[in-house]
């Protein structure tokens, strides 16, 4: 089942976890299990249903541009990080 | 305002007249007015070197010159430069050295290593580096234009055989 | 000094494929234009009628705008009209997407026309347009605004506290990741947190523990072409916008988004571009440039003089950052720790999050943690700057290892290739790393012959610093036209900053398996190419060359069945290789099959786009010599070499072009380059004599060494190599001023006079 990484900010609206092991097969899904493990989240990572204005989805080693659309498989990590832009 | 004045110069080989005010640069009327935009405006104030001609033999940054001070000057530019069915050795030598990224330093740095060579024509990497220190380049780290221009130089010694060795 | 061919090391050989366009030095394709002065920049578009723009800008650092008087600038003659922000629509409180991060509408509108402050020296105020600039300028000078002068905040840690004015009022501190808010306008616009394993264990397993505290100074990108847009509003309502920029596109939806117009009535026309580095992505003239033309109903140029750029664009952060790093007896590192602080200008936005996530990124480090602040001060608005973030953070995070190994007497070298980061490694923001190449720049560095001749003479010094930066995907389109003479014209909207189209195009070629002569590579305007992102982020070779090659696959499958159908055979026993179409008894050249192709049906146009995850980003390790005058303090470079894992160089001589670039950019912020402000917050080194950025006879050669460590996510092994080489110079550069004359130094830029104060310090 993939691993979500909680952002340590977010830890507080998840008991302290910095993990969570959820369900779901997109990013979406797995923020969706991770909602109903920890009520709110959601709406802090994803408010109105899109991924909050300065945060990038990363699974496994790479960030994804289809964020919360991006499919995660079993083995798969997730993470939430700054949108970062080059020069 | 101050009335325009009539200025007469030979521009890449040809007598041009042009009308000017007092106040505008040199820069200012061989872009704007003569049309040759191959000299750049990087900082209005001596500091860059992209605005480099040659006038009477030496590099001029001509945003530091009075249009109405060219008066009888020979001014050659970067347009002036090339044969008609080819490219210079200095402007061969950059572009087989990948001496320019984004190139809006090049016109200034072919110019003013024009003069230079032409002054000295087989210069050592300091004395290069010293020369060409009037002109910026943020892209290239001037590495390869360097190199450029040496390789220039050797072609140049090689095809007139005025080019005296150095003995040191 | 290694010839250009000797510094190419293919590592990794035995994978990499024999390519045959691939790692060949073709004379680029604008090549001739740009040595003839043909090619024309920003300020070389001419546009029938057109007339010229000056912008009137504050001489305040902070301020209330209480009044804006125009009515004696309208009256000028030869004035052809005035705007203020009155003259741009409402921006309301809407975030947009464009294209590189999201952008507060408000604050981009504002930083183009001051709404009701001022929030640096130079901040534009309102813009006249009139027959030439002499007048446009006389006339900006007649126009009366009336301010409510405040004091100035020009200090991170001076606006980080409780009672520091405040600039922006609809600013509160945002938590990333939880969107929560502070409860009252803070300068503070955002805090970052990362964190790994256990601290204090870490630090408890710690033998060795160093701290330190690190500012660095404000710095420009200092393109050498100033900002230019040349904009028509027409009397249809069609606006188009002719300028030097990193992204059409970019501008395009800023212009939308700002002027209130569909997207569809913008077009945008890039000019050649005179340097960028990540400072001409924002706009900040064709908005006051557009609205001055729909009232004047011609075309305007605005053009800015070197002061406004300095004053008014770019800058990166200045910074505050603290550093605690442990090691443990046998010289691996147990914990890190990271408290940094970033100037975003004017407005929020600094890149503290990918500060914050290069912090540490070269090390493998069991426990850390990292914390970051986005912080608004009097200065100009932040913008990208070649690895943005990164280079401020390496400085930091290596002199304090540089410190950790005197401490330990472990070569430095030795210690980073010990606890470098790999394959696996889990940063402190938590994501693992793909296959990457740090650990080769180091072996690289330690056979060159540079690291292997010792030095000898006094007051001389060597020091090494690492560092990393990302590779951006992003979105890329790529429209392949085959003529009927077999050449191709590649459309792209990526724009050529540093020979990217040659880039782009050899990587169509060896795909298609032409030449890169045969390839004419065009970069189009918005209406005339799919959507492209802004050239940044080290993406455009890896990304656009990816759409590029996707291009002519397309092709390919399209040959293969109109060949098929031509020789009335399956398409399933034809198949395109190496530069031919094969059929069961005949083959054909790419040519053949386009001439025979052209004399009947449908045109051969190929279409290539990419959006890809972004891959596990770049490495490079820099090794400086240098000599400390110690009656001045001034350091002399004697020799530099910069090894970079390049995945696999496409255009070598342009690679090493980008590596030496970067690598002088990163001598420049480390020795010399800094914006000095008096307590007014006025900048008083506004030009290029005293902004100084490095020239030639500052510098030796740059020695780069290539190391292709092939990108396994890209078809040709791409990484981006742009920013990398900007982010290990100042680091490096301090270790060996160390080694030279043995004063730490912890603050940029390590000018003359700092050293000096150090030397003396030491003295007494
Ligand atoms: S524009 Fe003349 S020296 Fe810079
Ligand atoms: S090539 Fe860009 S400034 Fe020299």
């Amino acid at each position: 089942m993939p691993r979500l990484f909680i952002p340590p900010l977010l830890k507080p609206y998840c008991k302290g976890a910095a993990e969570a092991v959820v369900e779901g097969t997109t990013v979406r899904e797995a923020v969706e299990s991770l909602d109903e493990m920890y009520p709110g989240v959601k709406e802090r990572l994803c408010p109105e249903g899109t991924l909050r204005a300065g945060l990038a989805v990363t699974v496994d080693q790479n960030v994804t541009p289809r964020g919360l659309s991006e499919k995660v498989t079993p083995e798969s990590e997730i993470h939430f990080l700054p949108a970062i832009g080059g020069g | 305002m101050a009335k325009k004045r009539i200025v007469t110069a030979t521009v890449n080989g040809r007598e041009e007249e042009f009308l000017c005010q007092p106040r505008q640069t040199l820069l200012e009327v061989l872009r704007n007015t003569l049309g040759l935009t191959g000299a750049k405006e990087g900082c209005s104030n001596g500091n860059c070197g992209a605005c480099s001609v040659v006038i009477d033999g030496k590099a001029v940054n001509t945003c530091m010159v009075l249009a109405v001070e060219a008066e009888g000057a020979n001014i050659e530019t970067i347009e002036g430069l090339a044969p008609v069915d080819g490219l210079d050795p200095l402007q061969e030598a950059f572009l087989e050295n990948a001496a320019l990224q984004c190139g809006i330093c090049t016109p200034g740095f072919i110019m003013s290593a024009k003069a230079f060579l032409d002054e000295n024509p087989n210069p050592t990497e300091e004395e290069i580096r010293f020369s060409m220190a009037g002109n910026l380049c943020r892209c290239t780290g001037y590495d390869k234009i360097v190199r450029a221009i040496q390789q220039a130089a050797e072609t140049r010694c090689a095809q007139s055989a005025s080019c005296e060795k150095e003995t040191v | 000094m290694a010839t250009i061919d000797e510094t190419r090391t293919a590592e990794g050989s035995e994978e990499t494929p024999k390519y045959k366009v691939i790692g060949t030095r073709p004379i680029r394709h604008d090549g001739s234009d740009k040595v003839t002065g043909r090619a024309l920049y920003g300020a070389d578009i001419k546009v029938k009628g057109m007339i010229f723009g000056a912008v009137l800008r504050s001489p305040h650092a902070h301020a209330n705008i209480k009044s804006i008087d125009t009515s004696k600038a309208e009256a000028f003659p030869g004035v052809r009209a005035v705007v203020t922000s009155a003259d741009l629509p409402e921006p309301g409180d809407k975030i947009a997407e464009l294209g590189e991060g999201a952008v507060v509408l408000n604050h981009l509108s504002s930083n183009n026309l001051a709404r009701t402050k001022v929030l640096y020296k130079g901040h534009a105020v309102a813009a006249v347009a009139a027959d030439n600039l002499h007048i446009a300028q006389e006339a900006a000078s007649l126009i009366e605004v009336e301010y409510e002068v405040l004091p100035p905040v020009m200090n991170v840690l001076k606006a980080m506290e409780d009672d520091a004015p405040v600039l922006n009022p609809d600013v509160r501190t945002e938590e990333a990741s939880t969107g929560e808010t502070g409860d009252k306008p803070s300068n503070i616009a955002k805090h970052i947190v990362f964190e790994k394993g256990d601290l204090e264990k870490g630090f408890a397993d710690a033998k060795y523990v160093v701290e330190r505290e690190f500012r660095t100074s404000t710095v420009h990108q200092g393109y050498i072409e100033p900002h230019v847009a040349t904009v028509l509003w027409n009397n249809d309502g069609q606006i188009t916008v002719w300028t030097p920029t990193q992204g059409t596109f970019s501008v395009r939806s800023q212009m939308a988004e700002l002027l209130h117009v569909p997207l569809a009535r913008v077009k945008v026309v890039p000019a050649e571009i005179g340097g960028g580095f990540g400072g001409k992505i924002s706009v900040y003239l064709a908005p006051a440039a557009a609205v001055l033309s729909r009232k004047a109903g011609v075309p305007v140029q605005i053009v800015m003089d070197r002061a406004d750029v300095l004053q008014a664009t770019g800058p990166t952060p200045g910074s505050f950052i603290r550093i605690k790093m442990g090691v443990d007896a046998d010289g691996r590192l147990t914990a890190a720790e990271a408290w940094m602080a970033y100037e975003a200008g004017g407005y929020p936005g600094s890149p503290i999050g990918a500060g914050a996530m290069c912090v540490f990124s070269c090390y493998d480090i069991p426990n850390g943690r990292v914390e970051g602040y986005d912080v608004c001060v009097n200065k100009p608005r932040t913008n990208a700057y070649r690895a943005p973030g990164a280079t401020n953070a390496a400085f930091a995070t290596e002199t304090v290892v540089d410190e950790l190994c005197e401490q330990m007497g472990m070569s430095p070298l030795e210690f980073r290739l010990l606890n470098a980061s790999k394959e696996g490694t889990r940063r402190i923001d938590g994501v693992t790393y793909p296959r990457i190449g740090l650990v080769e720049t180091l072996e690289a560095i330690k056979n060159s012959e540079h690291y292997n001749t010792p030095l000898t003479g006094e007051n001389q010094g060597r020091g090494i610093g690492s560092g990393f930066w990302f590779n951006a995907g992003l979105k890329s389109a790529v429209t392949a036209t085959v003529n009927s003479d077999g050449s191709v014209g590649l459309l792209e909207g990526s724009t050529d900053i540093g020979g990217s189209r040659t880039a782009i195009a050899m990587q169509f070629a060896e795909a298609i398996g032409l030449a890169a002569e045969d390839i004419k590579p065009a970069v189009v305007d918005t209406d005339s190419v799919g959507y492209t992102d802004v050239t940044g982020g080290s993406r455009v070779t890896y990304a656009t060359g990816w759409a590029a090659y996707e291009a002519a696959q397309d092709l390919k499958r399209q040959i293969v069945s109109r060949a098929a159908e031509l020789w009335e055979v399956d398409p399933d026993l034809v198949s395109y290789e190496d530069g031919s179409v094969i059929g069961p008894d005949k083959s054909m050249t790419f040519k053949e099959i386009a001439i025979e192709l052209s004399l009947g049906g449908e045109p051969l146009v190929g279409r290539g786009v990419s959006n890809h995850n972004e891959p596990g980003g770049a490495f490079g390790t820099h090794l400086v010599d240098v000599e400390v005058d110690p009656d001045t303090g001034k350091v002399d470079i004697l020799r530099y070499t910069a090894a970079q894992d390049c995945g696999t160089a496409i255009h070598p001589a342009y690679v090493e072009g980008q590596i030496q670039g970067g690598a002088v950019q990163g001598i420049g912020w480390g020795l010399n380059e800094e914006y000095w402000y008096d307590e007014a917050g006025s900048m008083r080194n506004a030009n290029f004599l005293d902004y100084r950025i490095p020239t030639c006879y500052d510098l030796p050669m740059i020695d780069p060494i290539i190391v292709e460590v092939p990108n396994p996510g890209h078809p040709y092994g791409v990484r981006g190599v742009g920013e990398v080489p900007i982010v290990p110079p100042p680091a490096a550069l301090e270790a060996a001023i160390y080694d030279a004359v043995g004063v730490r130094m912890y603050e940029l830029p390590m000018s003359p006079p700092r050293v000096l104060h150090e030397l003396l310090k030491k003295e007494s």
